[in-house]
């Protein structure tokens, strides 16, 4: 189209130099995923740190996902597959300049991503509480007792440190596809149905006051991996929720009446990525056997 | 056909008031800096990297100088290892890996395919300012505490290191995604905007080459900033992936950095291959000999690059069944490079050949990527790797074929589309004087130091046994001689540009859309839309004495011919 | 044009090279079973080298002089593409980077098998020096090796990763901390031959230099037996000066008041020292002892935290001697 008539004859919702709103669009979605590609890649680096410490020292991980909580992860997990659910009706909504439910839909999305973001809170402060840390801030408080985690004990013990008799020789261990049955139990709050050895032995050994546990001298690894992947998907969530807003704004002003719906669309993409990657974050994390 | 100025064309219907070119339309500094004109955002890259080239070659010069004598010369071991670093990550991140595709590729990208911008414009100047962004961070760190660990921010030096890492890598971390912007820009521009008549394989080689640099950029730049990522969170939080004291593994940091850095390499000279390729058939008046293999080999060397990274850690440690898969991996890069190199003098054979400034390029690009190129066959060959890795022998190869290659390429390019920039043109006698200095000056710094590193001279020294001193002396008045280059090519090209002669539309002869608008283009870049056709078809141009430059003998077919059919 | 510079330059450089025994224009001299297969390889590959650079910069040159742009002459047509010729310079150039694998991976091999015999030296790396721990316990600042016998090194960092480097056996092996790596050569000359840190380290990288002793047949052992009880031979003073100047000491503490990464320590014994918490303490044989074995524990004002601990490094009658070698330097008249 000759420069001079693009003024013209140009449908406004397409830039200067694009021949069609076909071409933009198929522009568009290109470049979203490549971005997506590169989403993918930029979590791929962390997810081969996870496979060489998975394969190195799989013993971390088996001792260090007993203190995730799958019902929340579970929970979690059926938020964000139900806020996929719903962006992808706004994307059909927007299609079909249903700009009122457009708005629902894209609200619906958000109240799931702030409720995945205060369970995540909930699980962070444990373990915040606990002392369950990443390397260098790793310290289990051990003499904790179970659903009060901070009410007693004097937690002492040190991560990764010399722990008597039930020491397991730092990564010599990695052979191991269990985590050290230790008949002095760990108080840390389990999760409801760890290993069941362990969580059998949680009986017998009751309270379990001032037990030393087991713990795999890289254990702090797991948990360094495991705050690194979900801190990074919660970035992405709330980046998620930023790009929402914005939508809705855009909603608001009307941008979207002419069914002009690439930027749900694209929104939409990115939405069902950080999904994804939840999905595997919970696979890799929480259950692991 | 009246190509050239655009004032005919003003006269058949121009809806804006201004006659004037991009460089004139829009005044003010923030009509620049919020422009979404890819031509504007082209030449504010090229003038930012030009900035960072003299402040890494300031850096070179000083690390040269202290190389003088053994000891201490002009600093303390200390600002020794700044200066190389920041001579390194400089020249790495803020020049050479958004050099040719930002500043270069993005003015004439769009040119070449006879569109009037990149596909994502905002994108492309969100590219700029994230390359603004992470410039400062890197250039705050230069104040807060440089940076000392060398431009590869090795574990576990680089978290126990007392300089200013963190910020230094933010930059990078940044600059990243300016890169990873471009590419994808420059991935969605080819595919989807291509004028009628241009199929893939009919894209000037350029595009090729930005094409190839593009996958790349968009692939590996992501783990980059994760690895960088992960080593912020290193220093800041001691997270332990890298670092041995925590229980981590510092060799993993290496696998992730190369994986990045060494397809970074193919992002530097890829874009400078897709140069020599225009500029050879140019400038041999011939149509480029063997397209397809050139093409494809450029795809072939952005695909290879990913599996090659093991072999910047043959001495590592890691196991001989890996190093040998890495080695056999690396040979198989050299192949396509050789490739290119045989089709680009197969296509001066029989040519007529004028050695204008950046065919003076070529000539010096085809002469040093060659040694480049073949002293990397010593290091990809195991046993020789381990006796010369990590000496200056890396250090010269490095350098024979970033500079060499990538720098000289871009050099020629440079020289090529400079006309077409600003519209003026140079002085050829200064522009002989200047690559004649370059080409000396760069052999006498970088040739003594394979010979210096074959002897065992370990890189990133600041002392040196005496035996070297003659060398490294030689290869510091190489250094200077360089630099002196350079001065001089700053002189004449900033003379151009108040005193230089109009250049005409097409000033050499070339085939390609972009020397089918003015010289510069105006805003929206062409007043008509082509059908393309063959981009080395030299044949359908003849000179016109007249304006000292060259027109098409028959008019190109033209879609929507009111435009400018007179 | 260029090549005459190129081989102008090549004299030049080759009048400047210093001449040693077995050294080449290129190559250091070759003093391992390793190197001369090593050697072999690069003069092969120099070999293609120069035989492809030869063939692309004269079909340039030539090209230039025969096809320049002149008076009547003009390009002319021929073929753009001939699928024989770049089948010819693909498969050639892949079957020369095929063999030069072989041989490379092959050489590789040797490097990197140490015969089962071989005499093993423990290797320590640290900011900036390094430590070699003979079998009978003895520790050094050079690697001293009998001629003719396959020496194994195992190798460990306490700090950054370093990489152990000896020019004249062409080997090269990153020290990592956290593992052990392995190296392995066999001297065929007696003589003294410079060991380099090839991975960068820090402020002192290019001067951690060591030297490799190759002793001749027989002289080996004796060397090692007398090496070994310097504690015994040696007055107090001496042996800790030789401790000072073995174990790395001297890398971060001057003996002549200069400051380096840490104090000097000329005239500290018995003096007062200001400390990085502000409160002062009397460098007795208490404080020293305590800085040997407990760096961070009292760290002097102005210098970094950053000394390794010597904790099982040192026993006490080298810290004795460490201690009267301090004394010597000055300043016992107070404090005591």
């Amino acid at each position: 189209m000759a420069a001079q008539h693009h003024e013209e004859c140009h449908d406004p919702h397409v830039a200067h130099h694009f021949e069609s709103a076909d071409q933009q669009f198929q522009s568009a979605k290109l470049g979203m995923w490549l971005f997506l590609a590169t989403e993918i890649l930029f979590f791929g680096g962390l997810f081969v740190a996870y496979s060489v410490y998975r394969s190195n020292h799989p013993e971390i991980f088996v001792f260090g996902h007993q203190f995730l909580d799958k019902n929340l992860g579970a929970f979690n997990t059926v938020v964000l597959i139900w806020s996929s659910f719903t962006i992808a009706w706004a994307v059909r909504a927007a299609q079909l300049k249903q700009i009122k439910l457009l708005k629902w839909l894209l609200v619906a999305t958000m109240a799931c991503a702030f409720v995945f973001l205060g369970v995540k809170y909930v699980e962070y402060s444990s373990k915040w509480k606990h002392g369950l840390l990443w390397a260098a801030k790793f310290q289990p408080h051990l003499e904790a007792t179970v659903g009060d985690g901070h009410g007693e004990g004097d937690a002492s013990h040190e991560a990764g440190g010399p722990q008597p008799e039930a020491e397991v020789p730092a990564a010599e261990a990695s052979g191991t596809a269990e985590a050290p049955a230790d008949p002095d139990r760990p108080t840390i709050p389990l999760a409801p149905d760890g290993p069941p050895g362990l969580a059998a032995e949680a009986e017998v050994a009751g309270a379990g006051h001032g037990a030393p546990m087991a713990t795999p001298d890289m254990a702090k690894i797991f948990f360094s991996i495991y705050f690194l992947m979900t801190g990074l998907h919660g970035i992405h969530v709330l980046g998620g929720i930023a790009a929402m807003a914005w939508l809705l704004r855009c909603a608001a002003r009307g941008d979207f009446d002419t069914g002009h719906f690439t930027r749900v669309d694209m929104v939409a993409l990115y939405w069902h990525v950080v999904d994804l990657v939840w999905i595997y974050l919970f696979l890799l994390l929480y259950l692991i056997h | 056909m009246a190509v050239d100025t655009l004032t005919v064309d003003g006269a058949v219907g121009v809806d804006h008031a201004d006659p004037g070119n991009y460089l004139t339309t829009g005044r003010g500094v923030l009509s620049w800096l919020f422009t979404l004109d890819h031509k504007r955002i082209g030449l504010m890259y090229l003038v930012a990297i030009t900035a960072s080239f003299f402040l890494g070659g300031i850096f070179a010069l000083l690390v040269r100088t202290e190389l003088l004598t053994p000891g201490q010369t002009i600093m303390t071991a200390d600002a020794y290892n700044q200066m190389f670093t920041l001579h390194g990550a400089v020249m790495i991140f803020l020049f050479i890996i958004p050099g040719i595709p930002a500043a270069l590729g993005n003015f004439v990208l769009p040119l070449m395919l006879g569109a009037k911008d990149v596909a994502l414009p905002r994108l492309n100047l969100a590219s700029f300012w994230f390359w603004m962004f992470g410039a400062v961070f890197a250039l705050v760190s230069i104040i807060v505490g440089a940076v000392d660990t060398g431009w590869t921010f090795y574990t576990p030096y680089s978290t126990t290191t007392s300089t200013a890492v963190i910020s230094m890598t933010t930059g990078v971390f940044i600059l990243g995604f300016s890169s990873i912007f471009t590419g994808l820009n420059f991935i969605v521009t080819i595919h989807k905007m291509r004028p009628e008549g241009m199929t893939w394989f009919k894209m000037p080689l350029f595009l090729w080459g930005l094409y190839s640099t593009a996958i790349i950029q968009v692939l590996a730049t992501p783990v980059l900033a994760i690895t960088l990522l992960l080593l912020i969170a290193e220093r800041a939080l001691g997270v332990g992936i890298f670092d041995p004291s925590l229980g981590g593994d510092p060799v993993l940091y290496q696998h992730f950095f190369w994986f990045y850095s060494h397809p970074a390499v193919y992002i530097m000279i890829l874009p400078a291959m897709g140069i020599i390729s225009e500029l050879v058939s140019v400038f041999s008046g011939k149509h480029i000999f063997g397209y397809r293999f050139i093409a494809w080999s450029s795809i072939a060397i952005a695909l290879l690059s990913f599996l090659v990274w093991g072999h910047h850690m043959f001495t590592s440690g890691q196991s001989s069944i890996t190093n040998m898969i890495f080695s056999a991996l690396t040979f198989s890069v050299a192949i396509p490079s050789a490739v290119k190199v045989f089709n680009w003098l197969a296509t001066m054979y029989k040519g007529s050949i004028r050695l204008a400034a950046p065919m003076l390029y070529v000539l010096s690009f085809l002469f040093l990527f060659a040694i480049g190129g073949l002293t990397g066959l010593f290091l990809g060959a195991l046993s020789t790797d381990v006796h010369l890795h990590d000496t200056y022998f890396v250090v010269a190869h490095f350098h024979y074929v970033m500079f060499g290659g990538t720098v000289i390429a871009f050099l020629g390019g440079i020289h090529y589309w400079w006309p077409k920039m600003f519209g003026r043109m140079y002085s050829e006698r200064w522009a002989q004087v200047s690559a004649l200095l370059i080409f000396v000056g760069f052999n006498l710094t970088f040739f003594t130091q394979f010979v210096m590193g074959s002897h065992g001279m370990p890189r990133r020294y600041y002392n040196y046994l005496e035996q070297f001193t003659t060398l490294h002396q030689a290869s510091t008045v190489g250094s200077y001689v360089l630099g002196l280059g350079f001065l001089i090519m700053a002189g004449y090209l900033g003379h151009s540009l108040f005193r230089g002669r109009h250049a005409p539309s097409n000033p050499w002869g070339s085939a390609t859309l972009e020397w089918e608008t003015t010289s510069p283009p105006p805003t929206h870049n062409f007043d008509r839309e082509f059908s393309a056709d063959d981009p080395y078809n030299l044949d359908s141009l003849r000179f016109d004495p007249a304006i000292e430059g060259w027109v098409r003998k028959e008019p190109r077919s033209i879609l929507l011919a009111e435009g400018g059919s007179h | 044009m260029t090549s005459t510079a190129l081989a102008h330059l090549l004299t030049v450089v080759s009048a400047l090279l210093p001449e040693d025994k077995g050294a080449t224009f290129w190559m250091p001299p070759k003093v391992s079973t390793v190197a001369h297969g090593v050697d072999w390889l690069f003069n092969f590959i120099l070999a293609i080298s120069v035989f492809f650079f030869l063939l692309i910069v004269v079909l340039m040159v030539y090209f230039i002089f025969r096809y320049r742009h002149r008076e009547g002459h003009a390009a002319e047509r021929s073929p753009t593409h001939n699928l024989g010729l770049e089948i010819t310079w693909t498969v050639i150039p892949l079957i020369l980077v095929i063999v030069i694998f072989v041989f490379g991976f092959k050489g590789f091999l040797d490097m990197s098998t140490p015969p089962a015999n071989a005499y093993e030296i423990l290797v320590e790396g640290q900011k900036w020096n390094w430590s070699f721990t003979y079998p009978n316990g003895y520790v050094d600042s050079n690697l001293h090796v009998p001629v003719n016998r396959p020496i194994r090194l195992v190798m460990s960092s306490q700090d950054v990763i370093h990489s152990l480097y000896v020019p004249a056996f062409r080997i090269k092996m990153d020290v990592v901390p956290g593992r052990y790596s392995k190296a392995w050569f066999e001297a065929t000359e007696p003589g003294e031959y410079d060991l380099f840190c090839a991975e960068y380290c820090g402020t002192s990288h290019s001067d951690m230099i060591a030297h490799v002793v190759v002793h001749p047949v027989g002289e080996f052992e004796r060397w090692l037996e007398k090496a070994s009880d310097f504690l015994e031979t040696m007055t107090p003073v001496d042996a800790g000066r030789k401790l000072f100047q073995v174990r790395g000491c001297q890398q971060c503490h001057s003996v002549d008041g200069s400051a380096k990464t840490g104090p000097s320590l000329l005239g500290v014994f018995g003096h007062e020292q200001a400390l990085a918490d502000g409160s002062t303490v009397v460098a007795d044989e208490n404080y020293i002892r305590e800085s040997i074995l407990e760096p961070q524990a009292r760290v002097v004002a102005g210098y970094d935290p950053v000394m390794p601990t010597y904790q099982g490094r040192l026993n006490d009658r080298e810290i004795m001697a460490i201690i009267e070698y301090l004394k010597s330097l000055g300043g016992t008249s107070s404090g005591e």
